[in-house]
């Protein structure tokens, strides 16, 4: 009567689970490297003195910020197809990570700029740099190193939304769960292995976020 | 000669003008003190001269250098204008000497061997060449602002601006700052500086500016000044700041 | 094949998101109620609630919905309870929202000074006494707009209920794109009900933020 588990009918399939978590690494690679690159342009325009461009930018942050990822996910390979932008599965999934991280981390790492003190960017300016110079020496690193724990979180966020991907059939993770269960019919041990897969994956993240700030914000012994 | 040259200069912030009109001339190597109460606009002229606050109204020369309202090219006044804060204003993620040499590395475009040394003697000069390494926070106020005054020296300025430069410190490192602006002021430094320290202005000042409700209400040699001053609210102000 | 208008389409969305608010408000409140419990166990005395409670939220925090969803819906037939989507949906979404809560309301606990846990224990109240006068009271007015904006989570959170085959507002999306092969425009609807929905609460958040921050 009582059901009885069998995971060896997951680990069976390891080949399948590593080829997915090697599949949503690099998603979530690809979207931090470009979606945190994207926030500080964002951000960097949030804080500029061109009204339009900040309009159109907090647009996109709320727009993005007020809708859910699997529907942005279904917009970028469903819908713009219609406007002949053609993605594959992939392509979709990197874009649609990219595009969402980028609206989060503009709106996290403007707060990290606006946190300056204004007495640091006056130094700045009185030393004859220009406002581009300013953020870029002056503005930017301190600020970054403000938000980086804000930030990590919302990157681990972004790499457990991206199980989502499996949707438009993206072969990440998800996907290979949802494809070993289909095999072995064992849908509760498929996806109870892979949900502690991603534990494991979110607190290795966090861990390699926090060495990469370590390092990043390390204080040189000599310049 | 001349050096800077203010011509009826006028600010507002919104409908408060603070700024009402000020003429002053600074000759080179000559050091000037603007004193005053609190809330007179001190430190409000002292940023117009480095283009922090745009004027409304008059001009401003600096070594050749004009500024007029609505000016936006700072950048040939600010290389000329160096300026040091009540609270410092160090970059934190930077050491003492990365601090220095920052503005001649991006702004004058100094190659980083070049600007390394300049700032190594800006550094020695304020007594502070076994500080390099050091960030800010590993630094007592009184070095953190005497970083400051090597940042500034290192873009070779013909002006120093200093706004109330040792308030913010503990009284017992008020003397190591002072002391460092006391030997610009003889290797004949042009120098403007907002104080409270009136032995201080007294003893290193050739010109004392006296301003008052955004005008300057009187100026002249110190000892003359504080001994026999024209105005009540002068002496109201010198019978209020103690002599220390 | 069946031709629909913009109206028809619309109005089906519409409909549908009738269950995407409904499922967010059971959601919300039941993991509201949840999350207190969770937090006060967070922040009790006892050693064992507190890292018991921690591991909850960190399951819930540290895996994804999706997951959460596919094990409730997979696992309970598995110890005998028939669920349907819809009792999935609720309580993976509950449990979900109780652990998120309880961590945003912790940090607003831990941000009361300990100068009030000291007066408060100087004048001789007992623990309860302490949370339930000195600490809860001030610790919920700076939680009210960390509490409303993750309400946008929840809303957002909804979405995921579609891939166990809830028929909410995403799903019926899929379901009217397959029969009227307009990705684009039926998508991009889907994207601004969901808007309409999570903008104002956002701004409402963050203007409640602002507020808080001037009044500090
Ligand atoms: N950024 C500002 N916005 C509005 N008013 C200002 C600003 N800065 C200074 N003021 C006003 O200008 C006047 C002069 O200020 P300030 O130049 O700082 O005086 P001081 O340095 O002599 O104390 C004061 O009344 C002050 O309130
Ligand atoms: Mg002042």
């Amino acid at each position: 009567m009582a059901y009885s588990f069998d995971f060896s009918a997951v680990f069976d399939y390891s080949d399948v689970l590593l080829q997915g978590i090697l599949m949503t690494v690099q998603l979530t690679a690809v979207g931090t490297v470009f979606g945190v690159g994207l926030g500080i342009v964002g951000a960097a325009v949030m804080t500029s003195r061109s009204r339009i461009l900040r309009v159109i930018v907090s647009a996109y942050v709320e727009l993005i910020r007020n809708t859910p990822f699997l529907v942005q996910l279904f917009f970028i390979f469903f819908g713009l197809p219609a406007l002949g932008f053609r993605l594959s599965a992939w392509e979709a999934a990197s874009l649609a990570m990219v595009i969402n991280l980028g609206a989060y981390s503009t709106e996290i790492i403007r707060a990290g700029i606006e946190a300056t003190p204004k007495g640091q960017i006056e130094a700045g300016l009185s030393l004859g740099m220009n406002r581009v110079q300013v953020f870029r020496h002056i503005i930017i690193s301190p600020a970054m190193q403000r938000i980086w724990p804000a930030l990590s979180s919302q990157i681990v966020i972004v790499m457990l939304g991206s199980a989502v991907c499996s949707q438009i059939a993206a072969e990440e993770l998800t996907y290979a769960a949802n494809f070993i269960q289909s095999r072995n019919f064992r849908a509760f041990e498929s996806y109870f292995v892979t949900t502690i897969l991603y534990l494991a994956l979110a607190i290795a993240l966090r861990f390699v976020l926090k060495m990469v700030g370590n390092h990043m914000f390390k204080r040189r012994s000599h310049a | 000669m001349s050096l800077v040259k203010l011509q009826g200069i006028r600010k507002s912030y919104g409908s408060n003008e603070v700024l009402k009109g000020i003429d002053l001339t600074v000759n080179e190597g000559q050091v000037v003190a603007l004193i005053g109460r609190s809330g007179s606009g001190k430190s409000t002229l002292l940023r117009t001269i480095n283009g922090l606050e745009e004027i409304n109204g008059g001009a401003l020369e600096v070594d050749g250098e004009m500024l007029r309202p609505g000016h936006t090219n700072l950048r040939a006044l600010r290389m000329k204008v160096g300026m040091v804060f009540q609270q410092f204003n160090l970059f934190p993620h930077l050491s003492a000497i990365e601090n220095v040499m920052l503005a001649p590395v991006v702004v004058k475009k100094q190659n980083k061997a070049e600007a390394r040394e300049v700032a190594a003697a800006c550094l020695a000069k304020v007594g502070l060449a076994d500080k390099e390494k050091s960030y800010p926070d590993q630094l007592s106020g009184g070095q953190q602002q005497r970083v400051a005054i090597a940042r500034a020296l290192a873009m070779q300025p013909r002006v120093l601006l200093c706004d109330e430069i040792t308030s913010a410190l503990d009284p017992e490192l008020v003397n190591e700052v002072l002391n460092v602006v006391r030997k610009l002021a003889e290797e004949g430094m042009t120098l403007i500086l907002v104080t409270h320290e009136m032995r201080f202005a007294r003893d290193v000042c050739d010109n004392l500016v006296f301003m008052h409700g955004g005008k300057i209400r009187e100026q002249g040699e110190p000892e003359q000044l504080f001994a026999a001053p024209a105005t009540a609210e002068l002496s109201q102000f010198v019978g209020s700041v103690a002599f220390h | 094949m069946l031709s629909f208008t913009f109206w028809d389409i619309l109005s089906n969305l519409l409909l549908a998101a009738r269950w995407t608010v409904l499922l967010s408000l059971i959601a919300f409140v039941c993991g509201g109620v949840v999350g207190l419990l969770v937090l006060l166990a967070r922040v009790s005395r006892s050693a064992v609630l507190r890292k018991l409670s921690g591991y909850y939220i960190e399951a819930f925090q540290g895996t994804p919905l999706l997951m959460q969803l596919f094990l409730i819906f997979f696992g309970l037939p598995l110890v005998g309870i028939e669920v349907t989507a819809w009792l999935a949906a609720v309580l993976a979404l509950t449990l979900f929202t109780s652990a998120f809560l309880a961590e945003i309301w912790r940090g607003c606990v831990e941000a009361v000074p300990r100068g009030q846990w000291e007066a408060s224990e100087s004048l001789g109240m007992t623990y309860f006494e302490q949370m339930r006068h000195v600490v809860l009271p001030q610790a919920l007015r700076i939680s009210i707009p960390p509490t409303v904006g993750f309400s946008v989570q929840v809303i957002k959170g909804t979405a995921l209920t579609s891939i166990i085959g809830f028929v909410e507002v995403t799903r019926a999306g899929t379901m009217i794109t397959n029969a009227t092969f307009q990705p684009f425009l039926v998508y991009g609807l889907v994207a601004l009900i969901y808007f309409v929905l999570c903008f104002p609460l956002s701004f409402y958040a963050k203007r409640l933020e602002r507020r808080l921050h001037v009044a500090r």
